[in-house]
């Protein structure tokens, strides 16, 4: 593909009915022939990404033979349980909610987590709240570093930089809650004998913004050759309640809100998806800084953002690794 | 055992399970696929923790921590400034 002066938003322009209709065909059929299961489990956050993916399941295969599931937790942002059932009654599917704050606590998420803070801050106490946040890409060139920010009861908030041991450690920490999500869907995917969905975009998927064997884990993931954008053309489609649909995209995993900009990305969505886009279709970079507003040297530091992602979550998505390669055909 | 075959002695045990092969003082950690940016922290924390040495955010750069003889370069700088502020504080 050639896109060259006139390159803006409208590339990612797609015609809503047909792209449903096709990602339907395509869950039907792969559901019939290679996973073999009635039904589709789906982890629902309140976010564009699981109610679209929950959305074209239903359409897919039928409301009945769709799952939806709330996983909330003491961190949770409050609109997280209001959005994720509004999307469900839309739909009209089945929800179940398993509160996995009683989980958390059992594998010791929420003390592993609090202790791995204080290494920083050590008066970091109960009534704080804290996030990571990554430096900025276009604002600071070198390498990428995390912030650790904390907001105490006085609602005082403080920024420090993350060293080595207790940044591994928070994210270790963190990364049990999408474990621990994922575990639970599998649990009603195996009693209900259906297949799991996982809901990364494009954006997610290319640049490894998942946990792997966490929110990586699913037998089917729908929208994860949509960039972002074209999910959100897809919702006005769908009928994803106005409420989602305005919703900035979060993490929900840290105690303080946190947009996915300022954790993982390094612009927001729409300029990412263009820059993502511009990268697989070798726009030029004095299109893509005109249409984003950004300087040369601005998208190019995106650019080598999006390849050093892309390079150090790779293992992300692979298979576990074999020393010999073992051929299924010859094992039938 | 000196500032360089210090930091080289870092990299090969903590990145290169100890095998030196093809690693020469000038390699680019990153573009040889050497460490990776998760590496760079923890070649950031050694930095702090053996040479006492505060690393700044504007300091976390391909030019200070890119290779091994741009590690050296960037410790022996930092505390060459260390010694002068020092003098400077004793005058």
């Amino acid at each position: 593909m050639s896109v060259t002066g006139d390159f803006s938003k409208e590339v990612l322009r797609l015609d809503p009915e047909m792209e449903a209709g096709r990602i339907c065909s395509r869950i039907r059929e792969l559901m019939l022939t290679r996973l073999k299961k009635r039904g589709m489990v789906i982890g629902l956050s309140g976010g564009i990404d699981s109610s679209v993916t929950a959305a074209l399941a239903a359409k897919a295969l039928g409301k009945e033979r769709v799952l939806g599931l709330e996983m909330p937790e003491r961190h949770s942002a409050l609109e997280t349980r209001q959005l994720s059932s509004m999307v469900a009654a839309t739909l009209g599917i089945e929800t179940v909610v398993e509160d996995i704050s009683g989980i958390l606590e059992s594998v010791g998420f929420y003390s592993r987590y609090d202790k791995a803070v204080r290494m920083v801050v050590p008066e970091y106490d109960e009534g704080w709240k804290s996030k990571i946040v990554i430096s900025g890409v276009i604002e600071r060139p070198g390498f990428a570093s995390f912030y650790l920010v904390t907001q105490d009861r006085n609602a005082a908030i403080s920024t420090i930089r993350l060293p080595f041991k207790p940044y591994l450690e928070i994210v270790a920490a963190t990364n049990f809650k999408q474990r621990i999500r994922k575990m639970l869907e599998y649990y009603h995917a195996d009693r209900l004998n259906f297949a799991v969905a996982g809901t990364p975009n494009r954006l997610e998927y290319d640049q490894g913004f998942f946990v792997k064997l966490g929110d990586g884990a699913a037998d089917i993931k729908p929208i994860a050759h949509l960039y972002k954008s074209q999910v959100y053309q897809l919702a006005g489609y769908l009928g994803i309640p106005e409420e989602i649909q305005k919703r900035e995209p979060t993490t929900d995993t840290y105690s303080l809100s946190q947009g996915q900009d300022e954790f993982y990305f390094s612009l927001p969505y729409e300029k990412m998806d263009l820059c993502l886009f511009a990268i697989n279709n070798q726009v030029p970079i004095g299109s893509v800084a005109a249409a984003l507003g950004l300087k040369q040297e601005q998208v190019q530091m995106v650019f080598n953002d999006i390849e050093v992602k892309r390079s150090t979550t790779r293992y992300l998505h692979l298979q576990p690794l074999l020393v010999d390669d073992i051929a299924w055909e010859n094992s039938k | 055992m000196s500032l360089q075959e210090d930091i080289r002695s870092f990299i090969v045990d903590n990145f290169l399970f100890g095998d030196e092969g093809g690693l020469s003082n000038d390699s680019s950690f990153v573009k040889e696929g050497i460490v990776d940016s998760t590496g760079i922290l923890q070649l950031v924390a050694f930095i702090q923790e053996q040479y006492m040495i505060a690393v700044e955010d504007d300091e976390l750069i391909p030019e200070n921590l890119d290779s091994v003889s741009k590690v050296t370069a960037f410790i022996k700088e930092k505390k060459r400034m260390i010694a002068a502020d020092r003098a400077t504080a004793d005058i």
